[in-house]
């Protein structure tokens, strides 16, 4: 199977990453989710671990994630769900969840699973990079695991050059200073961002996440960056009405 | 006499295994402001004549050092209780909001937020707001904000935003949530007042630091009564731990004092329904710092329960997730029914309504025995009138006479 980062280089530009939280809105739905998103056209699925406690998520997320454990969503039933989704689509699939989800799993039996679950990456936003360099990043590459770290307008360019050195998938650039879930315009200060981003040249192909919800944003994304992740606009789309294939069509054809 | 051993926070933020800063991209920034800046700051002696001030004239320092009678008596020990009740706000939580208000303010911060279980911490934050004339937002979960009804009206007298959370149990571990995101959202203009010893590196330590006074005072205080410079026992109840590590500070590396936490049992350790965290917990992350919480296999962090809403919280402070593990401090539960026999005993035999969090560290002493002569601290971090409501009920369903 094709690493994110090869997956990126490849499409070289307008990079679609959808987002959703594994359990919500059935524990059955998740692999059908994933090969639907396949089908319509994303590059990438990044799948939500659900939290108790998720403390960057607004509330579209933390209600899905609500719902998924109510079902009874746990991080082995997502190894299942992904390794279901993999009889019918290649598409890498990304997980994200809190650093203490997998610490309780514990770290080196997380990452075996995942990659024998067909996983190709991890994003862990409360894991400091620090801790990552020293105490990971061999485990990760043995294990054939790619990781994003995130960059926010608030990032200092130092910090910048340490996540892209250390993203072995793609840099995930925080579109604002917020939560997830946003829903308003991009505003001139968050170009200037992309623009500085743009022109520092990183070494690793970059997305830009967090708010982007339509086509105008999704377009400034790709226009900044190698492409975009949306999240919460996908998952208010599926707690709609009608039916899942359905809803996922006509939400990938509006972006 | 003093071990080798440290139990302050060392230089990358960490108390043995416990602490650090887990904390998403999103506040690293601030976080790392506070971190570079907070120990020059609190060291200026502008700062410090500053705060020295305040916590005399405004919160009324030094609080009273008073040997219960009553209770000296009934353990055969020498009972003194550390009155933070008397404080201005009713609690010890006033000394962290006076020392973080003056630190905001050279952060140059406008914007104050805060999480509130109690509503103890809520309403000293929204009195350094009005104080220094600076907006404030509390952050408290909809279930505390009906059971610390009086607390929610003063802060709201107070000029404070009140703002429910409504996720989660809707008790304090998720108004810290909801605080911290908006601290995400606003983190340029923000400055975060945590109320207890808890998050990440540095607040647990600058919580501390705050709190220190108390164990200052109780050590010249205790001296000019008994001629000792040191208790031989000190006992806190514990939520996420400030007022017990303002209290057990200046004698963390003074083996002869034994350091004792009262934490919540709610309705037995075992009976599903408790905030006994150190006893149920495990090794994770909680708002952002490695310590002992109550959590499922899975990772997922699960609902404490205790009748105060001031110590059920799923986490413990970093520092004394360490105490504990290093075998320094020791740990006994108290049931809501035990701390409000201890809310009725001391009302009745001392003449102070305590609050419901600090009963459970007066509720203990029947689990405890003592030598005579002995000296034993309480903190008694605070008054009871935020919790009349709830006792008048409990004394009413269980039909005990007023
Ligand atoms: C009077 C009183 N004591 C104790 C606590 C528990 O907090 P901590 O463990 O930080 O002292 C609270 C919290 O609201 C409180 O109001």
């Amino acid at each position: 199977m094709k690493s994110i980062r090869q997956t990126i280089k490849d499409k070289g530009a307008n990079v679609l990453n959808v987002y959703f939280t594994a359990g919500h809105p059935t524990l059955e739905s998740t692999p059908d989710i994933i090969s639907l998103l396949a089908k319509c056209g994303a590059d990438l699925i990044e799948l939500g671990m659900p939290y108790s406690d998720p403390l960057a998520d607004g509330p579209t997320i933390q209600k899905s994630s609500e719902t998924a454990l109510r079902n009874g969503q746990t991080t082995r039933h997502l190894f299942e769900q992904v390794r279901s989704a993999r009889k019918q689509c290649s598409i890498p699939v990304i997980l994200m969840g809190y650093y203490n989800q997998m610490l309780q799993y514990g770290i080196p039996e997380f990452l075996q699973e995942a990659h024998a679950a067909g996983i190709q990456g991890l994003i862990i936003p409360d894991m400091p990079m620090d801790v990552y360099e020293r105490d990971y990043k061999k485990l990760f590459e043995n294990n054939e695991i790619e990781i994003s770290f995130l960059i926010t307008p608030m990032t200092s360019e130092e910090r910048i050059h340490q996540a892209d050195r250390l993203s072995s998938a793609f840099v995930y650039i925080v579109s604002q200073s917020s939560i997830t879930g946003k829903q308003g315009g991009i505003s001139e200060k968050q170009i200037e961002y992309f623009q500085k981003i743009k022109n520092m040249k990183l070494a690793s192909p970059s997305l830009i996440g967090f708010g982007i919800h339509d086509k105008e944003s999704r377009s400034i994304a790709n226009e900044y960056s190698q492409g975009a992740i949306v999240g919460s606009a996908f998952i208010r789309a599926l707690d709609g009405k009608g039916e899942l294939a359905e809803k996922v069509s006509n939400f990938m054809e509006q972006l | 006499m003093t071990n080798t051993f440290s139990y302050h926070v060392s230089e990358s933020g960490f108390y043995g295994e416990f602490g650090g800063a887990f904390i998403p991209e999103m506040l690293y920034a601030n976080v790392e402001e506070i971190r570079t800046k907070y120990l020059d700051i609190i060291s200026e002696p502008a700062f410090q004549e500053e705060f020295n001030h305040l916590l005399r004239d405004y919160v009324g320092r030094p609080s009273p050092l008073y040997r219960a009678e009553t209770l000296s008596r009934k353990y055969g020990a020498n009972i003194y209780l550390k009155r933070e009740d008397l404080n201005h706000t009713g609690a010890h939580k006033i000394n962290n909001t006076i020392g973080q208000i003056l630190l905001a303010k050279r952060l140059g911060k406008k914007r104050i937020i805060a999480e509130t279980g109690a509503g103890q911490h809520g309403v000293a934050t929204a009195t350094v707001c009005a104080l220094m004339g600076l907006e404030c937002i509390v952050y408290m979960g909809a279930v505390d904000i009906v059971r610390q009804a009086p607390n929610v009206a003063r802060m709201q007298m107070l000029g404070a935003s009140v703002v429910p959370a409504e996720s989660g149990s809707k008790t304090l571990k998720d108004a810290t949530n909801e605080a911290i995101r908006d601290w995400i959202n606003n983190a340029e203009t923000t400055h975060y007042i945590i109320g207890s010893a808890i998050g990440p590196h540095p607040y647990p330590d600058m919580v501390t630091r705050f709190q220190a006074i108390v164990s200052e005072e109780i050590q010249w205080q205790l001296k000019e009564k008994t001629g000792k410079d040191h208790p031989d026992y000190v006992i806190a109840c514990v939520g996420g731990g400030s007022n017990a590590a303002g209290a057990f500070y200046h004698f963390l590396h003074d083996d002869r004092v034994r350091l004792i936490l009262a934490e919540a049992a709610g309705k037995g350790i075992d009976s599903g329904h408790s905030a006994a965290t150190s006893i149920l917990g495990t090794k994770g992350i909680i708002h952002g710092c490695m310590t002992l919480l109550m959590q499922t296999s899975d990772g997922q962090i699960v609902e404490p329960y205790s009748l105060s809403a001031g110590l059920d919280y799923p986490g413990i402070g970093p520092m004394h997730a360490h105490l504990i593990k290093s075998g320094r401090a020791s740990v006994y539960a108290a049931t809501d029914d035990e701390a409000m026999m201890a809310v009725i005993e001391l009302s009745r035999s001392e003449g102070i309504i305590p609050a419901l969090e600090t009963a459970h560290a007066l509720a203990i002493l029947d689990k405890m025995t003592f030598k005579k002569d002995e000296n034993v601290v309480i903190s008694l971090s605070g008054r009871g009138d935020k919790d009349l409501n709830t006792y008048i009920k409990y004394l009413e369903d269980h039909q005990i006479p007023l």
